[in-house]
């Protein structure tokens, strides 16, 4: 598993990069209540604002964190935003993504740098 | 936070493990751990405490209070029985306003809550067109609590069964645990509750007896916010300001008849002739309810169309917010006068996307006033 400093993580599955927000990342924006996601097939490039998240105190982007393409959105989201809240790191996930370039993912923080990075 | 200003309960706060927010020139408690949704679920189910201390307290004294204020609002003073409490507006030349406040009649004198934001300019206001004849006096030794909720009658009435007689916009002086406390049957959140001016060296005591009753829970300014947007209620500086006038912002209930074209004191206050007029004739626009039909919000600025497509914006929300009692976003703001009946169709632009929206009634949730 690998971490953003967007607080994004990224796990391999399959060759597709399943990406989704941290539990620090759920705690600070607090309940959410809407995820606008990516269309499935979509192209899309690294640090693009592709996807937001509606919390009871605002919006935040999430940025694509590789190029590549959508080719699976988290559908249950849609209707149970909540989820992201409950179970961040598993049923949450928000995209999956065949990248076109896995080149950045080693540049990611790990567990330990993120745990750090956030403190 | 050095410069913010602190209430006395902001210990407290800390101690409860809020997350603590500017407002105003204020630290101000935004949410505790329960979080803003269930704060505001909390509130509607049983009872919410809230520290409102930011806002500004003013006691006006002397013969001309009442009639001195009516040169300033337009709303009945003079009127206003002894211990009855009643909604009011500071108004400007063109018609818009200044502030929204509550006002009560408590005897030997007028008792004032207004906006935290606007308070100096209020009171610097009421110095201004009032003194010598009436002595202004701007409060800063006191608290201010709001305890809100269908349980809160039988909380507050553990400390001080009287409480219970109050009805809707009644006030009172009463001793809570030892404190002379000014008390108002009235809030912010469209349910059933009290509004508690407490001596700022009692507050923390009052606030933890409050919070001792397993039915009270302490709430954010997050879970305010929600709950008075579900309930209809503005919010200064967002759905009403110094450019909208009453009118517009659909307040003119607030206008008591005997100040209106008529009424035995029609006018004489500031911006009389704009907001006479327009009370005959109509505004442009109008302050509505807006309900998102899909599950995205639509907060503060999105602009309002009246097609899917093309044109320019007609309109656009003043807040905007998920409704956690509602389960659906919801929204205010201004829309032309022939737009703004209920079920109109609209469109809000979120992201670039124009989102379907009906104007609807307001309050989105049903008020749970005791009358």
């Amino acid at each position: 598993m690998k971490y953003t400093e967007e607080h994004e993580w990224l796990r391999e599955e399959d060759g597709l990069i399943v990406v989704g927000i941290t539990e620090h990342a759920s705690e600070q924006l607090g309940d959410v209540v809407f995820i606008d996601l990516p269309e499935e097939g979509s192209e899309v490039t690294k640090d693009e604002e592709i996807c937001v998240i509606e919390s009871v105190k605002a919006a935040s982007d999430i940025l694509a964190p590789l190029d590549g393409e959508i080719v699976e959105v988290n559908a249950m989201l849609i209707d149970e935003p909540s989820k992201v809240n409950d179970d961040p790191l598993g049923d949450a996930w928000f995209f999956k993504m065949k990248p076109s370039d896995l080149g950045p993912m080693e540049d990611y923080m790990d567990e330990a740098a993120y745990k750090k990075f956030v403190g | 936070m050095a410069e913010l200003r602190q209430t006395p309960l902001y210990d407290l706060h800390l101690e409860l493990g809020a997350k603590m927010v500017p407002f105003a020139g204020y630290a101000m408690p935004v949410h505790y751990p329960l979080g803003v949704m269930k704060e505001h679920l909390h509130c509607r189910a049983a009872a919410g405490l809230f520290d409102v201390s930011h806002m500004g307290q003013v006691i006006l004294r002397g013969a001309g209070a009442a009639a001195g204020l009516e040169r300033l609002i337009p709303q009945d003073v003079i009127g206003l029985g002894e211990g009855r409490q009643r909604y009011g507006f500071f108004t400007n030349e063109r018609g818009g306003i200044e502030d929204d406040l509550m006002f009560a009649n408590r005897g030997d004198h007028m008792f004032l809550v207004v906006n935290a934001g606007c308070k100096e300019a209020d009171v610097a206001r009421l110095r201004a067109a009032l003194e010598p004849e009436v002595q202004v006096d701007y409060i800063e030794d006191r608290a201010l609590l709001a305890l809100q909720g269908p349980a809160a009658e039988a909380a507050l009435a553990a400390v001080a069964p009287e409480v219970g007689d109050m009805t809707f916009m009644d006030v009172a002086t009463v001793s809570l645990n030892g404190a002379e406390c000014w008390v108002s049957r009235s809030g912010y959140t469209g349910e059933d509750g009290y509004e508690i001016s407490v001596p700022a060296g009692a507050a923390v005591d009052l606030a933890r007896l409050l919070l001792g009753d397993e039915r009270v829970a302490p709430i954010g300014l997050g879970a305010r916010d929600s709950l008075r947007l579900e309930a209809g209620l503005c919010l200064y500086g967002h759905d009403i300001d110094a450019s909208t006038s009453p009118v517009e912002a659909a307040l003119t209930w607030g206008i008591q008849k005997l100040r209106r074209a008529g009424g035995a004191r029609e006018g004489g206050f500031v911006g009389a002739d704009i907001i006479l007029a327009q009370m005959q004739d109509g505004a442009a626009r109008k302050r509505v309810g807006l309900l998102p039909e899909g599950r995205a919000p639509m907060r503060d600025g999105t602009e309002i169309f009246a097609g899917a497509e093309g044109g320019t914006a007609v309109g656009h929300v003043t807040s905007g917010a998920f409704g956690p009692t509602l389960q659906a976003p919801m929204a205010m703001g201004y829309v032309p006068s022939a737009l703004s009946r209920a079920g109109t169709q609209l469109f809000g632009e979120v992201r670039g996307k124009r989102l379907p929206v009906k104007v609807a009634p307001l309050p989105f949730t049903p008020a749970n006033f005791k009358r």
